[in-house]
């Protein structure tokens, strides 16, 4: 069965929280990932990998910079998730 | 003793001390349990051991988890031996009253012997078996030697420059030694430097045992690191990281800081000898010592204290026992030896800064720790080793060396002295 927006936010935050340590609830839909989260691009790597591995998408590394916001990783992992 | 010459360019004090060991998650704990002779060895609980039939199941494992020092990604983030670095590092600077002092004037000599061995090995493991893109992308920073210098510069800010000495289990002395001709030559006004170890792993102790490096006293872990016993059968691996926070004579008193000791001199040789074996009569350990103590502007006679090399190894013992007779001659007989390693096991590359660290600290409350395991001292080993319990230094201005050799025929030893 298909994740809701919402799981797959909720799970994502938990993978931003687990590489990153900020707090599950600073990871919100209109949050850039490199300018309010300061996420960098090696920790983005990981995060895309270990999303991958939890959500059962596969995120091609073209893709990946079109991420730009955690709303777009949301709407891709819901529209690609198997 | 003799006046410092006049052309001596600037003197370096240690201002700040921190460490983390098989005996202690601090330096202050480290030295209560030194002083107090615990040994930090242990058998090693690990399900690899078993896994892999290591030959070897003891050793001196950290007092105190990274874990429960650290954020949570500051462990993901770093290889043991960043993570051990940090927490020393941290340590060392929070004691030395965090001393203002600009970034380009601070800099950071960090020395390990063998690096992220745990990174390298654990990203092979992943790319066998779940693929090159799973493979964590901060493989190469955190296996790199100086991956934990890197860390420690980054965490204080610190812009004079990020050394790693590698020169195996002289790496944390010549760490110390680096930082002290940093702030000489005017490259810096204070310096964090040590070394830091991390290598407690199945391969490095399966291949320190193939070349019969290590004590196989497997029924008796505490008893196993025994320097100058007749019944020694090799070092005990240890873990950990040791530092100091350098700095500038003048730079130091105009903050008003406390000062442990001064680090007054380094001597450097090399024995190209043989690989790993040292020159069986010491003479390039001897020389590291004699240049050490000249650097200092010291006389030989001046120095009343060694913290020994003496891992415990049949050979390695003897050929520095030498060393010392060749470079103190007749004073020998003045020089209160010990051997902390009879406690903590072999740190490597962390080893010559942690006992640096414990030199220091023997030099500021003036008392010597004892060796432990010394039943029955080898009749060839003939100097005044400290037993039984601490003893104390003479009133008075007090000199000691410390002295580091790694494979590779390094000799490194520091000289430090009481600083009033």
């Amino acid at each position: 069965m298909a994740l809701s927006e919402q799981e797959i936010l909720e799970g994502l935050a938990e993978i931003v929280n687990e590489e990153t340590g900020l707090e599950p609830e600073e990871v919100q839909m209109d949050k850039s990932f490199t300018e309010d989260l300061d996420i960098d691009s090696l920790s983005m790597m990981t995060i895309v990998v270990n999303a991958e591995d939890k959500f059962g998408v596969r995120i091609p590394d073209d893709e990946v910079k079109n991420l730009t916001h955690v709303r777009d990783a949301v709407t891709y992992i819901a529209n690609n998730q198997g | 003793m003799s006046p410092t010459p006049t052309t001596s360019p600037r003197r370096v004090v240690v201002t700040g001390i921190g460490a983390t060991t098989p005996v202690g998650g601090t330096a202050p704990e480290t030295w209560e349990a030194i002083l107090a002779g615990r040994s930090g060895v242990r058998p090693l609980t690990q399900e690899w051991v078993a896994e892999h039939e290591l030959p070897v199941t003891f050793a001196g494992q950290l007092h105190t988890s990274p874990a429960d020092v650290l954020t949570k990604v500051e462990v993901r983030r770093n290889d043991p031996a960043g993570q051990y670095a940090l927490i020393a590092a941290r340590e060392a600077w929070a004691d030395a009253g965090r001393p203002e002092v600009e970034p380009e004037r601070l800099g950071v000599a960090m020395g390990s012997g063998i690096g992220g061995v745990w990174t390298l090995l654990d990203q092979w493991e992943v790319l066998r078996t779940r693929g090159p893109r799973r493979v964590f992308p901060l493989t190469v920073p955190m296996l790199m030697p100086n991956g934990p210098a890197a860390a420690v510069s980054l965490d204080l800010g610190a812009r004079a420059g990020a050394h790693c000495p590698v020169s195996a289990c002289a790496s944390g002395a010549e760490g110390m030694g680096l930082a002290l001709q940093m702030i000489r030559s005017g490259r810096a006004d204070v310096m964090v430097a040590g070394g830091t170890e991390a290598a407690i792993h199945p391969l490095p102790i399966a291949a320190f045992a193939a070349m019969t490096a290590l004590s196989g006293r497997n029924d008796a872990p505490e008893r196993a690191s025994r320097p100058y016993d007749v019944d020694r059968d090799g070092f005990v691996l240890g873990e950990g990281a040791g530092v100091f926070v350098l700095e500038a004579e003048e730079h130091a008193l105009a903050r008003g800081a406390t000062i442990y000791a001064e680090l007054a001199g380094v001597g450097m040789s090399s024995d190209a000898y043989h690989i790993t074996a040292g020159e069986p009569e010491g003479a390039g350990a001897a020389r590291a010592m004699e240049e050490a103590v000249s650097d200092a502007g010291l006389a030989m006679t001046d120095i009343l204290h060694v913290n020994a090399h003496a891992t415990s190894t049949p050979v390695g013992d003897l050929a520095e026992t030498r060393a010392i007779h060749r470079a103190f001659g007749a004073h020998t007989a003045n020089l209160a030896v010990t051997a902390t390693k009879s406690m903590t096991g072999h740190l490597l590359g962390a080893a010559g800064a942690l006992e640096a660290v414990l030199t220091a600290l023997t030099l500021h409350d003036r008392r010597i720790p004892a060796t432990i395991n010394l039943d029955n001292r080898d009749p060839e080993i003939d100097l005044d080793v400290v037993t039984g319990g601490p003893r104390s230094l003479p009133e008075g201005d007090v000199a000691a060396i410390n002295n580091s050799f790694g494979f590779g025929g390094v000799n490194v030893a520091l000289a430090l002295k009481t600083y009033r």
